[in-house]
């Protein structure tokens, strides 16, 4: 398969911490690290999925002037950015795991609807639900 | 463009995340009590400047979104379960019976009970939909104060019970 969505990104407040935090605490791998001046296009992988990159980006120039930045960043640490859904096997486990490296959930595994969730925020604020697959 | 509306001040996106921590531990456990002292903590701001910054943050005092929060847990527990009205009342919060049904009247429109069986009888088709983001659209939207609602109705209404809400 060669079609798909190849990079979805979310927005930082701080590039270096979201890639501590999301291969330091997540398990993703680094992707792609290139840096030119200011701009860093900065992407981590799924280590279960080749063909998908997620993007860590910060709003900055030249893609959007100051004051949109700010609003953007504002945004972000209002956790108002839209969902995000992180599938595991085993959603307690991966909670134990999770929280034992500091990740901050904002909901402790659930079960229902025959299943397993809970949620968790980046530091920047974007939320993820974690879901267990069924 | 709306000339009325307040234009949102800029807020730290430092303190704003931490306000979100404070947003997060209400919904974590809306049941619980949450006085003011207990919320600024949790975000690190001092009392005094706690309610003023939610609320330029979140368009929402703290304490009216605790309710919210609270309606939206007792609307599912009242859809989704057959525990007594009772027992929902006190799983959301509430002390006091009577509280609760006028709130939650207030707010949605419906007596608890009432609100049971029509949503019940309803078909749904959100099972697909990750939980917490079906509740967060059903979340009842309350943009006054429940005590300005019930002036309002009282004032507008006074006939007959087909009335319907304006938003």
């Amino acid at each position: 398969m060669t079609e798909g969505v190849g990079v979805a990104g979310v927005y930082v407040r701080d590039q270096d911490e979201a890639l501590e935090f999301y291969v330091g605490k997540l398990g993703f791998k680094l992707h792609t690290d290139a840096r030119n001046g200011d701009y860093r296009w900065l992407t981590v992988q799924h280590p279960n999925q080749e063909s998908f990159q997620l993007g860590l980006f910060r709003p900055q120039a030249p893609l959007v002037d100051e004051s949109t930045a700010q609003g953007l960043n504002e945004a972000v640490a209002k956790g108002a950015m839209p969902p995000l859904v992180l599938v595991v096997d085993d959603c307690k486990a991966a909670y134990q795991q999770m929280t034992g490296r500091g990740v901050e959930f904002t909901q402790e595994p659930i079960e229902r609807f025959g299943s397993v969730d809970a949620s968790f925020r980046d530091p920047s604020g974007n939320g993820w639900k974690m879901i267990q697959a069924r | 463009m709306d000339r009325n509306k307040p234009e949102r001040p800029s807020q730290d996106p430092a303190l704003l995340r931490r306000l979100l921590r404070a947003k997060d531990r209400m919904d974590q456990a809306s049941e619980e009590e949450w006085p003011v002292e207990r919320l600024a903590s949790v975000s690190g701001v001092s009392e005094a400047h706690f309610a003023r910054s939610f609320k330029d943050a979140f368009g929402i005092p703290p304490h009216r979104y605790l309710l919210t929060r609270r309606i939206e847990k007792a609307t599912a527990l009242l859809r989704d379960t057959d525990l007594p009205i009772t027992q929902v009342a006190f799983m959301t919060g509430w002390s006091s019976l009577g509280t609760f049904g006028r709130i939650f009247r207030d707010i949605t429109g419906k007596a608890p009970g009432e609100f049971r069986t029509n949503d019940q009888a309803a078909a749904h088709e959100l099972e697909l939909v990750p939980h917490c983001f079906v509740s967060a659209a059903r979340r009842p939207d309350l943009k006054i104060a429940v005590s300005e609602k019930r002036r309002r109705d009282s004032a507008d209404n006074g006939d007959g019970p087909n009335q319907t809400e304006v938003p």
